[in-house]
């Protein structure tokens, strides 16, 4: 009786144990801060983001029709426009919106979208690592 | 009890929620319903450009057109992660339009050159369409101010000028 219900003791933590590391793994590869984003995209390139570069890279044509600009705006503070669907944007800048730079997935899905749209290839982290230092740097 | 099983006042209320039903469903099938809940991952994943249009204004094997070419969606890179990619195609294809809403695949699997779409908006001006605050026919809400909640009555559209 006693082996019996601690063994059904041990089975259940141990259940618990697994969901709670796989929560927390699942969490550890998601929720970020915008900060802690950039210095990851910061080390993967092996060398400091620099902000005017950033805001060059965004407000700039890369040879294709749309700039980052064309739909978030020269200067992401304010909510932007889709430029084929006229769909709102919200702000880019973290300082704006709380929400934005906060789940690496996302981040990740986004500018593997995006610059795809932009420079017809995916984005290197010395290019992310530059634009995300730029948006910190703008105030709302 | 106040009427017994068989009475004429049980079996015309019957006749009544009947009556009630099917016009229910004639009203659902003519405004592009019926109004499925929308699955948060598909409004989550596909309405940050554009509507979260309804799966049924178009027929499964245009859904599946659609899905099997995000990465090149209408011009954009719309990619989306293989899992979610099965699970909001499946969502699709289950939900997708019938009757006159899958009729056709229509051109490009466009909603907006569907038949059922051309004739409904038939009596819209080029103007209208051209406008900045409509910009694109894919736009619903530009003029159909409830369609955010599947509401497209005519009673609720305003055309912006």
């Amino acid at each position: 009786m006693h082996t019996l219900s601690l063994s059904r003791f041990s089975r259940r933590s141990f259940a618990a144990a697994v969901g709670l590391s796989a929560l927390t793994l699942a969490n550890i590869s998601q929720a970020a801060t915008p900060a802690e984003l950039m210095a990851g995209y910061t080390a993967q390139s092996g060398s400091p983001a620099v902000v005017a570069r950033g805001q060059q890279f965004f407000t700039t044509r890369h040879g294709r029709e749309w700039s980052c600009s064309t739909c978030h705006g020269a200067v992401p503070t304010q909510a932007g426009k889709h430029a084929s669907t006229g769909k709102s944007i919200q702000a880019l800048a973290p300082a704006v919106n709380l929400e934005r730079f906060t789940d690496s997935a996302k981040t990740e899905k986004w500018f593997r979208r995006n610059c795809n749209d932009v420079l017809g290839r995916e984005c290197s982290a010395a290019e992310k690592a530059d634009v995300l230092a730029w948006l910190l740097t703008l105030k709302p | 009890m106040p009427f017994a099983l068989n009475s004429p006042c049980r079996l015309s209320l019957f006749g009544l929620l009947a009556t009630l039903v099917l016009a229910r469903a004639a009203f659902a099938d003519d405004h592009h319903s019926p109004r499925v809940q929308l699955l948060p991952k598909y409004k989550n994943e596909c309405a940050s450009c554009h509507e979260a249009f309804a799966p049924g204004m178009l027929p499964a094997e245009s859904w599946r057109r659609l899905m099997n070419n995000l990465p090149k969606h209408f011009g954009t890179d719309a990619s989306l992660d293989p899992a979610t990619l099965k699970e909001l195609t499946a969502w699709l294809a289950t939900h997708a339009g019938t009757g006159k809403y899958a009729r056709e695949e229509p051109p490009e699997d466009r909603i907006t050159r569907a038949a059922w779409f051309v004739r409904k908006h038939r009596e819209v001006s080029s103007t209208s369409w051209k406008s900045p605050a409509v910009k694109s026919a894919a736009n619903c809400g530009a003029c159909h101010t409830g369609s955010d909640q599947g509401d497209f009555n005519e009673h609720g559209v305003r055309i912006p000028r």
